[in-house]
């Protein structure tokens, strides 16, 4: 006789259908009040992603990116990919960051750890500064950089590319504009960071309605996982 | 023009490379096939390709070697006769080569990017057809080496170089004393005057540094500003309570908000339990929050910092328990979220001009100066490259067109 792994047998599928619809419906109970239900579901969603997110960074995270790397040879049956592999010893440096991060629990020797968050800190910042000058605002320049006439054979084509090279070229330095802090919105200066506020709220608005768009098909497919389990009753 | 392939590529685009090859069996079949070794088929030969070349690939950390070659005369297109190229590599100049890709007809270069670095290496390149192989034509030997500068990309240390002079200058312009101007941003305003709101009421302060951890710049800028916020919660006496979904987040938290308290001169109000974890879980981490909000029902909410899908539900619990609201993020698909359900809102940039506005420290003010000076700058080039664009599109000025181009370029990543 075949053997049915416990998990997958028709009752245990059963009862996480009902868990899983019970459980959606007491959090969709806050939608009325707080209630001892949401309360419940609450905590356990919470216990249990946090206990869920320490052992996948201790699986994805220190296993294989700092333990594999300093004891290749003692990985054994943990993670077999690292054996053989020659010992990274430089990989010491994050160990003893992580430590450092971990004094804080000994209130004398707490002050260490900040050495870890300056490092982090520091990190982000160096890093991100030439992340962002590309992407924000050297690839910005580069593509506002278009001519507002091109001449094309057909009126209506250049009328419309007229229109959208226009916007672009004044919807981002109306922008910039509202964005630079150094001179009081007056005048004409003030009249353009206004219409850089306007651009960015078109913007926002056309975001606005396709992300709701995405929620209500979040919705739709919650509301129909609780149809499915409404007809498995009956 | 150039096609570039390198050794990655998708399970579809394997299965039409390996169909480009069109290999006889026996040569395919295996490793360590000599490419000269192919018997002379009936019809005329297939001619190779021409000048292969191959050299190190530049401006990168190595393990890379490009692999060039002209065209098979005979690879006039998808009707002509050649089906493709199949490249082979050996570290021996006349024996042990293996075949390294295949790829279709119409291509010239192409990128090894499983080279060893130090290791020489020595090429053969050959046109495919259905009928057989042309004779191969081989390059080498060439090794691969990492450089330590992109030169490619020195105009980005150029435009670096510019901000960050820019962004000392007055910062040393600060710290001498100099007067510097910023102008009134309203949502930083309100940050009083919702601290003031949870004092009269009675009702602690709810501050959320988003959901990223400190290796996002928006977490930082948070942090930063939970520095101020708590100096005032600290002044007023008020509570505060800052719930986080990082470890770091918290560890960091917990000093910005401890040296806050000193600073106020209340180090008796501080506690560990003011910035506390919760879960990294996103929607458990929302869950929680929401309890908070309901339960403690917090006179003034914050949230600034990295925020994605759980933008709206956040806003929308802290409105619906009637707290003033400050947002600030500058993740533009959550902005409208924060406009729509919050009092006040600080978009993308003002965010990070938050903890200068805020602190009236000079140097960090010097440093938003200068950062107003890098959008100048912009502002003068973006004006400046469409002017040139325009006139060379609409004169057809030859000069102009290449000064138009030249400054495109400048600003472009390599």
């Amino acid at each position: 006789m075949e053997d049915t792994p416990i998990l997958a047998s028709p009752l245990a599928q059963t009862i996480s259908l009902w868990i899983a619809a019970l459980l959606t419906l007491m959090i969709f109970s806050f939608l009325y009040k707080d209630n001892p239900a949401y309360k419940f579901a609450e905590h356990l969603f919470v216990g249990v992603s946090a206990a869920y997110w320490m052992t996948v960074g201790f699986w994805t995270t220190l296993i294989p990116n700092l333990m594999a790397k300093l004891f290749p040879s003692r990985m054994g049956t943990i993670f077999p990919v690292a054996v053989g592999n020659r010992a990274e010893y430089f990989y010491i440096v994050p160990l003893v960051f992580g430590i450092l991060l971990l004094t804080r629990l000994y209130s004398r020797l707490a002050w260490l750890s900040r050495w870890a968050m300056a490092f982090i800190i520091g990190f982000a910042a160096g890093t991100n500064f030439t992340r962002y000058l590309q992407s924000d605002f050297v690839t910005q320049i580069h593509s506002t950089m278009i001519p507002l006439y091109e001449p094309t054979g057909n009126i209506m084509t250049a009328v419309g590319r007229i229109f959208s090279n226009l916007v672009v070229v004044i919807g981002v330095v109306c922008a910039l504009i509202y964005f630079y802090f150094s001179k009081p919105h007056e005048g004409s200066f003030g009249k353009a960071a206004r219409v850089g506020i306007w651009v960015l709220m078109a913007a926002f608005g056309a975001s606005f309605g396709y992300t709701v768009m995405a929620r209500v098909s979040l919705l739709t497919g919650r509301m129909s996982f609780l149809i499915t389990w409404v007809q498995s009753i009956f | 023009m150039l096609r570039k392939t390198g050794m990655r590529s998708t399970p579809t685009a394997i299965v039409l490379l390996l169909a480009a090859c069109s290999l006889p069996a026996a040569v395919a079949a295996g490793a360590g096939v000599e490419p000269q070794a192919v018997s002379q088929p009936a019809r005329q030969p297939l001619a190779p390709p021409g000048g292969v070349r191959a050299y190190d690939t530049g401006n990168d950390a190595g393990g890379s070697i490009t692999i060039e070659w002209d065209r098979s005369p005979d690879d006039t297109g998808p009707r002509g006769r050649v089906t493709g190229y199949e490249v082979f590599r050996s570290e021996s100049q006349n024996s042990g080569f293996e075949s390294l890709m295949c790829l279709p007809s119409g291509t010239t270069a192409c990128i090894d990017n499983s080279a060893v670095d130090g290791v020489e290496y020595y090429y053969r390149v050959r046109a495919t057809s259905p009928d057989a192989p042309s004779v191969a034509v081989g390059a080498g030997p060439v090794k691969s080496s990492g450089q330590w500068f992109n030169r490619a990309r020195l105009n980005l240390v150029v435009i670096a170089a510019i901000l960050v002079f820019a962004i000392v200058y007055y910062i040393i312009q600060g710290a001498k004393g100099k007067d510097l101007y910023i102008r009134k941003i309203s949502g930083l305003e309100a940050v009083d005057e919702a601290v003031g709101r949870a004092t009269e009421m009675g009702r602690p302060v709810l501050f959320i540094p988003g959901i990223q951890d400190m290796d996002n710049v928006q977490t930082v800028a948070g942090m930063t500003i939970l520095a101020n916020i708590a100096k005032r919660t600290a002044t007023y006496e008020t509570a505060l309570d800052v719930p986080v979904s990082r470890s770091i987040v918290m560890s960091t938290g917990r000093e910005t908000v401890k040296q806050a308290y000193l600073e106020a001169g209340r180090p008796d109000l501080y506690s560990d339990d003011i910035v506390h974890y919760i879960t990294d879980e996103q929607f458990g981490y929302v869950a929680a929050v929401d309890g908070i909000m309901v339960r403690q029902k917090p006179a003034a909410c914050f949230y600034l910092g990295a925020f994605f899908a759980e933008s709206l539900i956040l806003a929308e619990t802290g409105n619906s328990i009637g707290a003033i609201q400050v947002a600030g993020t500058a993740m533009p698909t959550q902005l409208p979220f924060f406009v729509a359900a919050c009092d006040y809102t600080l978009i993308g940039e003002e965010l990070f001009a938050a903890s200068a506005y805020l602190s009236k420290d000079r140097m960090m003010m010097g440093s938003l100066k200068g950062q107003d000076a890098g959008k100048a700058v912009a502002m003068l080039f973006i004006l400046a490259g469409v002017a040139v664009a325009t006139l060379a599109a609409a004169t057809g000025n030859e000069t102009l067109a290449g000064l138009g181009e030249w400054l495109r370029q400048f600003f472009a990543i390599n």
